[in-house]
C-alpha cells in the first residue's frame, strides 16, 4: 500500500517526509517536479505519475502537494481518499493546514501519521479516535505543557477502537447538551448567454455539531424526504431505516461531522436566485471594450441575497479595466486578468451594476473568447430545494438536549456564460 | 538530554530528533542513545522512540536487537492495547534475525482473545512476508485461521494480508465467503475496499457470467448456429446474488474509494440490467476533489464505451465549467464524446461550440478533436461538423487552426469525393489565412486530392509560386509537395510552374528546402540518369493514405479491473492481479457451505456493532441464504420457558396497574415461583374485571407451566450427566464456553443464562457458571479479579471457590448488570496459580425478563410504542416451525419473554421487560399462509428492539 509520504510546498521544497516501510529516497520526487513544471497551472499536475520503480499519487490542498509513493497495484482512489482524510485531520487539529502549521506541529503530525497508517494500510482515521490517542494542540495546552512538562499524548489508552461504535468514544460528558444541524445547499448551474439555464443541480450537505452526553440515539426526519435523489451517509447512519422509512437514525460521533450529503435531481426545476444582465463587447480596431453588468434577484422566496461576489477571468488581451460599481468594490489584477467585484447584499429596489470600459493592448485584434462570470452568493434561512427537517428525537438518554437547525443556500459552481 | 532522568528533557530531545527525521536529515548517529529509552515509562517518549526505531532499525540491526526484549515483554501484557502496540512495532522493525520471534508473536496474537490484537496480527503478516518470503507457508496457515474470524475489526486487515501474501489461494475464501459478504457493511471503510476488490476476483472464478445469454445473442448475429447450442437458461447462484445485494448499500458510502470499488464490482459482475444503479453514485463523486474526479472520470470514460446508456441521463453533469482544471475538462470531453448519439448530438455540439471559445487553448484543441470524433461516429452530423470546423480555420490561434485542419483532413480522408466543395473552400481560404500551419495543411490537402479539384489546384499553385519567397518554411515545403504532386497528375498545366517553384527553392536560405527541391527534382523530372525511381514517383507520392481512425483512447481499457492503478495508467502495475474470465461452467457451489457449529463459543468472537448501530442489513442478508451468521442461533436443545419471575413493580404509565409479588414455590424448589396478583387501579370497576381476567389468564399460565415443567423434567432426566443441583433449568439452557479445557490448563468453564432472578440485585442478569476441573491436580481459590466493564455496567462476583478437586465439577452464580447492552463483561478468572482473561457476552434475548400481560394490556402498551419504537419484518417460517407450539418454543428459546394470551390463533404474542431499565419489550408473530409471517417488536429501546428482531428472525427461519 502506501510506502511513503512527502509534503511539497508551492515553491517545490520537500518539507516533510514519512516512511512506513523501507525508506524511499526523496529523489523519487524529481519525477513529480518534472510533471509540475510541465503543467502550466498548479492543479494540472496529473494525480497519478508513473516512474520506473514507483507510482506517485498526489493531491493538492491548500497549496501543498501531498505526494504518496506506491510500489504496487492499489486502487488510486483509495490513496487519494486517504490523503484527503489526512488533510482533513490536520485541518481539524491545527485549524488550518498550512506549511507553517505543519512545521510548528511536526511532532503531532508525525504521531498522527504513525497512528493513521500501519505498514501503509489505514488504521485509525476517525477523528474521534485520533483525538483520544493524540490530543490536539491548543494554546492553553501548549502553555500548560511547557510549565508542567505533561504531554499531549493521551494518558489513557483509548477504548474507541475496541468499542462497538467505532466513531464515538465512551464516557462523553457535557453540562450543556446541544445538537446543531446546518442544512447547506449549493446550486451548481450553467446559465447561457441568453439567460436560460443549461444545467442546474442542487447539492446539499447536513453538517452537524453534536455535543451530547452518553450514548444518544438520534433520529432526524424530513418533511419531504422524497426530494433527496442521491445521498451518501456518515457511517453512523443506519441505512436500512433510511431505505424503509426515509428517516435518519444514528448514534452521532462526538463533535463536528458531516452527517449526510445529498443531491437534488436535475429533473426537478431548480430555482435560480439571481439573474445577470451583461454586455461585454470588444470593438474591432479600437483598443477599447465595453463592460456592463447588472445583477438582480430572481427566485429568492422573499429572502435577501447576501455576500454576492462576482468574478470573471477577462481575456488575455485586456490591459486594464476602468469600471464604476453602483455598490461594493471591484478589483482587477492586470497579471492574472482576474476581475472580482464584491457586491455585498442585493437591494431589489436599486440593482447593483458595474459599468465601464476596458482598455486593450494597442494594435492587438479583438479577443475572440468570451469571459465566463462566476457568482458566489448566500441566502440565509432557506434551503432552495425546499427541504425541511421535520423533527429530531433522542433516545437512549434521559436529559433534554437543546436542538437547533439552520438553513443556508449558497452558490456552488454557478457560472454565467457570455 | 536523552541520558537525563527527567522525562520532560527526554521528551524535548526526542521531539527534536523526530523533527530531524521529518525533514529528512540523518539522525542515525543517535541510535544507541535513543534505544536505551525504549523502556521509558512516559508514553509519549515511548511513542517517539518507536517512531525512531522503526525508521532506523534496518540500518543498525545489531543495536536494534537490544530493544526486542522490551517488546516481547509487551506481548504478554494484560492490556490488549499494549500487546497490540508491541506487536506492531516488533513487526515493523525490519531485522532479519528476529523473523522467528516475529513468527511466534504473530501466531500467538492470531489466537489472542482481543480482536484488536488479532487485527494487529493480520497487519503484521505482510510485514513479515516482505521481510522473509520463505515464511509463506506458515503465514498462510495464520491467514487461514484469521479468515475464519467473525469480527468486523479483523476482516478487512486479514483480507489485505491475504491479497499481499497469497492472492492465488482462492480456496481459502470458500468457507468464509458468505461471512465476508454479510460482515461487509460493518467493516471499516478501508477494509471494505480491499474486501470488495478481492470478492470481485473471487466471483469471477466461481460464478457464471450473468450476461452470457445476452452475449450469445450478440454472437448469434454473427454465427447463429454455435450460439443456439450453447444457450442455457441462466440461473444466478444465490451466493452471487448475496454479494451484489450486500454491496449495494455501500454505494451510499461517503468514501469515494468504497463507492468506486462497488461500482467496479457491479460493472464486472452484475447482469446488464442492474449495472445502471452505479451511475448515480459515480456522478455524485464528480462533486468531490479534483483528484477524485480525475480518477472517476477515467473509469466513467471506460464504462461509457461499453455501456453508454447507463450515463446518458446524466449527460448534463459532464458539462464543463471554465473553472475546471484542464485535465478534468479533457476527460469530461471524452465522456461527452462517448455519450454522443443521434438524439443528443445537437445539444452536445451546441455545448462544444461554447467550449471552442474558451481561453484554455489545450482544451479548445481537444474539443476540436472531440467534434471530429462525433462526426466520424454519427454520420448525420458530419457535414455540420465539417462546416463548423472550416469556420474555425479563420481562428487566430495557431493551435486551434492546426487542430481543425488536422481534424478536417482526417474527416475528408474518409470520403474525399463528397467533399470537393470543402476542399475548394479551403483553397479559397489560402488568401486569408495567415497561420503557416494551416496554410501548409491546406496545401497538403489540395495536393492529396488534386484529382477532385482539377481546376483549382493549378491556380493555387500559381498563387503560391507568386508568394513563395515570403512564405514560412513549412508552407514552402508543402508548396514543393503540391507542385510535385500536380506535376505527376497534370504535368501539362503545371510543368512550368513546378520548374519555377523548384528553381526558387533551389536558392532558398533554408537547407531543408534546398534539399527537398533537389530530391524532388531528381525524382519526378525524368532525366537520363534517374532510372528506376522516377517510374515509381507517382506511387510514392500519390499512394492511398489510410484514413486515420478516430477512436477513444479508453477503448479496450476495460480488460483491466476498473478502479485499479493499472487501469488508470493503461499499463500493468506491479502486483496487479488479472481479472479472470468467467468460467465455462460453475464450480461446485457447495464448497461455500459452512457446517453449523453445535457448541457455541462466546469468547468475544462476535462484536455486535449493531448494539450501537443496528444497521440492520444483516437480517436482510441472512434471509436469502442459509448462512448462520449469529452464533446465538436456535439449533440448541429446545428450552422451556419458565413463566416464573414476575416483576415486582411496573411503570405506572398505564392503569390498571398490577402489583405482582412473588414467593417461592415449595414443590420445585428450584426458583420457580408462584404468583399472587393484586390490582391497584384508579377506577374500581375496572379493577374487578382486570383482576378476573388476569387471574384466569394466570390459571392458564399455571397449567401451561405445569405441563412445561413436566417436559422439563423429562428433558433433564434424559441428560443425567448435567448436574442441576442448584438450579434446575440449566439443562435446557444453552451453554456457552467461557474457558476451554486446553487454554484453561485443565480447568474448563461453561456458563449459561439461567433466567432466574438474581436475588442480591434485581437489575442483574444471573449467569450460572459451571466449573469442571479436568486436570490432575486440584485447583484452589477460584475467584474473579480485574473486572473491566463499559460505563454503567456492574458485576456481582460469585463467592470464591476455595477448592475444586481434580476431576470434580461445581457451579456458581454471578450477577451482571449489562445496562441493557450486549457489551461483553471482561474479567480475569483467577486460580491460585494462573489468571485467565475471559468475557461474557449476553445475547440480547437474555437481557430481559418475562412480564405477564393480558391481551388488552398488551394492545394498550403496543399502541403506545408505535412509530419509531416499532420494528417489523416479514419472514418465511422454517418448515419445522409452522405450528404455534414450535413458534412459541423458538421465540422463548431465543429471548427470555413470556407468552401473552391471545384470542386469535394466527398470532403469538410475547412480553418482557429489560432487566436494567425495565423498558417493555413486546413481540408479535403473526402467521399467514404458507409459512409467511410477520414479526413485530415494540420496544422503547430501539437498539434492543432491532437486535431482538434479528435474533428472533434467525430463530424462526432456521
Amino acid at each position: 500500500m502506501i510506502h511513503s509520504l512527502f509534503l511539497v510546498n508551492a515553491s517545490g521544497d520537500i518539507f516533510l517526509e514519512k516512511h512506513w516501510k523501507s525508506v524511499v529516497s526523496r529523489s523519487v520526487c524529481d519525477y513529480f517536479f518534472e510533471a509540475q513544471e510541465r503543467a502550466t497551472e498548479p492543479e494540472n499536475v496529473p494525480p497519478v505519475i508513473s516512474t520506473p520503480h514507483h507510482y506517485l499519487i498526489s493531491v493538492l490542498r491548500h497549496r501543498i502537494y501531498f505526494v504518496a509513493v506506491i510500489q504496487s497495484e492499489v486502487p488510486p482512489l483509495f490513496v487519494i481518499e486517504f490523503l484527503h482524510r489526512v488533510v482533513d485531520t490536520f485541518q481539524d487539529y491545527f485549524g488550518v493546514c498550512t506549511e507553517a502549521a505543519i512545521k510548528d506541529n511536526v511532532v503531532v503530525v508525525y504521531e498522527l501519521l504513525e497512528e493513521m497508517l500501519d505498514n501503509g494500510f489505514p488504521l485509525a482515521t476517525e477523528s474521534n479516535i485520533l483525538k483520544e490517542l493524540i490530543k490536539p494542540p491548543t494554546i492553553l495546552r501548549t502553555m500548560v505543557n511547557t510549565i508542567t512538562g505533561s504531554t499531549n499524548v493521551g494518558e489513557q489508552l483509548p477504548t474507541g477502537q475496541l468499542s462497538v461504535v467505532p466513531w464515538r468514544r465512551t464516557g462523553v460528558k457535557y453540562t450543556n447538551n446541544e445538537a446543531y444541524f446546518d442544512v447547506v445547499e449549493e446550486i451548481d448551474a450553467i446559465i447561457d448567454k441568453s439567460g436560460s439555464t443549461i444545467t442546474a443541480e442542487i447539492q446539499g450537505v447536513i453538517d452537524a455539531c453534536v455535543k451530547l452526553t452518553g450514548m444518544p440515539d438520534l433520529t432526524l426526519s424530513f418533511m419531504n424526504p422524497r426530494l433527496l435523489d442521491d445521498v451518501s451517509f456518515h457511517p453512523c447512519v443506519r441505512f436500512k431505516r433510511w431505505e424503509a422509512e426515509r428517516i435518519l437514525s444514528f448514534i452521532p460521533p462526538d463533535g463536528n461531522f458531516r452527517l449526510l450529503s445529498y443531491h437534488v435531481s436535475s429533473q426537478n426545476l431548480v430555482a435560480i436566485p439571481v439573474y445577470v444582465k451583461h454586455n461585454i463587447t470588444f470593438r474591432e480596431g479600437s483598443s477599447q471594450g465595453r463592460f456592463d453588468l447588472t445583477l438582480g434577484p430572481k427566485q429568492t422566496m422573499g429572502k435577501a441575497v447576501e455576500a454576492v461576489l462576482v468574478s470573471s477571468q477577462l481575456p488575455r488581451g485586456v490591459l486594464n479595466a476602468n469600471l464604476n460599481p453602483s455598490q461594493g468594490t471591484y478589483t482587477f489584477d492586470p497579471v492574472t486578468k482576474l476581475l472580482t467585484w464584491d457586491v455585498g447584499k442585493i437591494n431589489p429596489q436599486k440593482l447593483p451594476s458595474l459599468k465601464g470600459t476596458m482598455s486593450l493592448q494597442a494594435g492587438a485584434s479583438k479577443p475572440d473568447e468570451n469571459p465566463t462570470i462566476n457568482i458566489q452568493l448566500k441566502i440565509q434561512q432557506m434551503a432552495i430545494s425546499g427541504l425541511k427537517v421535520n423533527r429530531l428525537d433522542m433516545y437512549g438518554e434521559k436529559y433534554k438536549p437543546f436542538k437547533g437547525i439552520k438553513y443556508m443556500t449558497k452558490a456552488g459552481k454557478f457560472q454565467v456564460r457570455t | 538530554m536523552l541520558d537525563s532522568n527527567k522525562d520532560a528533557l527526554k521528551l524535548e530531545a526526542m521531539k527534536r530528533i523526530v523533527a530531524m527525521i521529518a525533514r529528512g536529515k540523518n539522525a542515525s548517529d543517535l541510535f544507541p542513545a535513543v534505544v536505551k529509552n525504549v523502556a521509558c515509562k512516559n508514553i509519549e517518549v515511548k511513542k517517539l522512540v518507536y517512531v525512531y526505531l522503526v525508521r532506523y532499525a534496518e540500518e543498525q540491526q545489531d543495536l536494534a536487537l537490544l530493544s526486542i526484549s522490551t517488546f516481547q515483554r509487551g506481548l504478554k501484557d494484560p492490556n490488549q492495547l499494549i500487546r497490540a502496540s508491541a506487536l506492531r512495532v516488533l513487526s515493523s522493525i525490519r531485522v532479519t534475525i528476529i523473523v522467528p520471534i516475529m513468527m511466534l508473536a504473530i501466531k500467538e496474537a492470531a489466537s489472542d482473545m482481543s480482536p484488536y490484537v488479532r487485527k494487529t496480527a493480520a497487519h503484521a503478516i505482510p510485514k513479515l512476508y516482505s521481510l522473509d518470503p520463505e515464511q509463506k507457508d506458515q503465514l498462510i496457515e495464520v491467514i487461514e485461521k484469521l479468515l475464519a474470524d467473525k469480527t468486523t475489526l479483523v476482516a478487512g486487515s486479514v483480507v489485505m494480508a491475504f491479497e499481499e501474501v497469497c492472492p492465488e489461494r482462492i480456496d481459502l475464501i470458500h468457507k468464509n465467503y458468505r461471512k465476508l459478504c454479510n460482515l461487509l457493511i460493518d467493516v471499516e471503510e478501508w477494509g471494505q475496499v480491499v474486501i470488495i476488490n478481492m470478492l470481485t476476483r473471487y466471483a469471477r472464478t466461481q460464478f457464471l457470467n450473468p450476461n452470457i445469454n445476452d452475449e450469445d445473442e450478440e454472437k448469434e448475429k454473427q454465427a447463429e448456429v454455435s450460439a443456439l447450442a450453447k444457450r442455457k437458461p441462466y440461473v444466478m447462484d444465490p451466493d452471487h446474488r448475496l454479494l451484489l445485494r450486500n454491496t449495494k448499500p455501500l454505494l451510499q458510502s461517503r468514501n469515494a474509494a468504497v463507492v468506486m470499488a462497488v461500482a467496479q464490482l457491479y460493472f464486472h459482475l452484475a447482469p446488464k440490467a442492474e449495472v445502471g444503479v452505479i451511475a448515480k453514485a459515480l456522478v455524485r463523486l464528480l462533486r468531490s476533489h479534483s483528484e477524485v474526479q480525475f480518477v472517476v472520470l477515467q473509469n466513467v470514460a471506460t464504462m461509457t464505451i461499453k455501456r453508454r446508456g447507463m450515463f446518458e441521463p446524466y449527460l448534463k453533469s459532464f458539462y464543463i465549467r471554465s473553472t475546471d482544471p484542464t485535465q478534468i475538462k479533457i476527460l469530461k470531453l471524452e465522456v461527452l464524446t462517448n455519450l454522443a448519439n443521434e438524439t443528443n448530438i445537437s445539444t452536445i455540439l451546441r455545448e462544444f461550440q461554447t467550449y471552442i471559445k474558451s481561453m484554455d487553448k489545450d482544451f479548445v484543441a481537444a474539443t476540436i478533436q472531440a467534434i471530429g470524433r462525433c462526426a466520424t461516429n454519427i454520420g448525420e452530423v458530419r457535414d455540420t461538423c465539417l462546416n463548423g470546423l472550416v469556420q474555425l480555420l479563420s481562428n487566430r490561434d495557431e493551435l486551434v487552426v492546426a487542430e481543425s485542419v488536422v481534424v478536417i483532413k482526417k474527416l475528408l480522408q474518409m470520403q474525399p469525393e463528397k467533399h470537393s466543395d470543402i476542399i475548394k473552400h479551403m483553397a479559397k481560404l489560402t488568401d486569408n489565412i495567415q497561420v503557416p500551419m494551416a496554410r501548409a495543411s491546406i496545401l497538403w490537402l489540395i495536393g492529396e486530392y488534386c484529382e477532385h479539384v482539377p481546376k483549382i489546384a493549378p491556380d493555387v499553385l500559381r498563387k503560391m509560386a507568386k508568394s513563395f519567397t515570403n512564405e514560412e518554411d513549412i508552407v514552402k515545403l508543402q508548396i514543393i509537395n503540391l507542385a510535385a504532386k500536380l506535376y505527376l497528375t497534370n504535368s501539362k498545366q503545371t510543368k512550368l510552374l513546378t520548374q519555377y517553384v523548384l528553381n526558387l527553392a533551389k536558392y532558398d536560405q533554408n537547407y531543408d528546402i534546398r534539399d527537398r527541391a533537389r530530391f524532388i527534382r531528381q525524382l519526378i523530372v525524368p532525366t537520363e540518369k534517374s532510372g528506376a525511381l522516377s517510374k515509381y514517383a507517382k506511387k510514392l507520392f500519390l499512394a492511398l493514405k489510410p484514413a486515420p481512425v478516430l477512436e477513444s483512447p479508453f477503448k479496450d481499457r476495460d480488460h483491466f479491473q476498473l478502479g485499479s492503478l493499472s487501469h488508470l495508467l493503461n499499463a500493468k502495475a506491479g502486483g496487479y492481479q488479472e481479472l479472470p474470465d468467467w468460467p465455462e461452467s460453475a464450480p461446485d457451489p457447495s464448497v461455500r457451505n459452512v457446517e453449523v457449529k453445535e457448541s457455541v463459543r462466546a469468547v468475544g468472537t462476535v462484536t455486535y456493532r449493531d448494539t450501537g448501530a443496528p444497521r440492520a442489513q444483516q437480517t436482510e442478508g441472512s434471509r436469502g441464504c442459509s448462512f448462520p451468521r449469529a452464533v446465538f442461533n436456535s439449533c440448541g436443545p429446545a428450552r422451556v420457558c419458565p413463566v416464573n419471575t414476575f416483576p415486582t413493580n411496573r411503570h405506572s404509565s398505564a392503569p390498571p396497574l398490577i402489583l405482582i409479588s412473588a414467593s417461592s414455590e415449595p414443590d420445585t424448589g428450584s426458583g420457580s415461583e408462584s404468583v399472587s396478583v393484586s390490582v391497584e387501579s384508579g377506577s374500581p370497576s375496572d379493577s374487578e374485571e382486570s383482576e378476573e381476567s388476569s387471574e384466569s389468564d394466570e390459571d392458564e399460565e399455571e397449567e401451561e407451566k405445569e405441563k412445561k415443567k413436566k417436559k422439563k423434567e423429562i428433558k433433564a432426566r434424559s441428560k443425567p450427566d448435567v448436574s442441576f443441583q442448584t438450579i434446575a433449568p440449566s439443562s435446557a439452557l444453552k451453554n456457552y464456553e467461557l474457558l476451554h479445557r486446553i487454554t484453561g490448563e485443565g480447568l474448563s468453564v461453561e456458563y449459561c443464562f439461567s433466567r432466574q432472578a438474581f436475588s442480591p440485585d434485581a437489575n442483574m442478569v444471573a449467569v450460572q457458571m459451571h466449573f469442571t476441573n479436568n486436570a490432575t491436580s486440584d485447583t484452589k481459590n477460584l475467584h474473579i479479579e480485574d473486572v473491566k466493564l463499559q460505563s454503567g455496567m456492574r458485576v456481582k462476583e460469585f463467592a470464591e471457590i476455595e477448592l475444586l478437586p481434580a476431576g470434580e465439577a461445581t457451579t456458581a452464580v454471578m450477577g451482571v448488570d449489562f445496562c441493557d447492552s450486549t457489551q461483553a463483561a471482561n474479567f480475569q478468572l483467577c486460580t491460585h496459580t494462573r489468571k485467565f482473561f475471559v468475557s461474557i457476552q449476553p445475547p440480547v434475548g437474555e437481557l430481559m425478563r418475562p412480564v405477564f400481560l393480558t391481551e388488552n394490556e398488551f394492545k394498550k402498551e403496543q399502541s403506545q410504542l408505535m412509530g419509531m419504537n416499532e420494528i417489523s419484518e416479514n419472514l418465511t417460517l422454517d418448515a419445522k416451525c409452522r405450528n404455534e407450539h414450535a413458534i412459541v418454543q423458538r421465540v422463548t428459546t431465543a429471548a427470555n419473554l413470556s407468552r401473552v394470551p391471545c384470542g386469535s390463533d394466527k398470532e403469538c404474542r410475547f412480553a418482557g421487560k429489560t432487566v436494567t431499565s425495565g423498558s417493555l419489550v413486546l413481540a408479535t408473530v403473526a402467521t399467514k399462509d404458507e409459512g409467511a409471517a410477520q414479526l413485530t417488536v415494540n420496544c422503547e429501546k430501539m437498539v434492543i428492539g432491532t437486535m431482538l428482531v434479528k435474533d428472533l428472525l434467525l430463530a424462526l427461519t432456521q
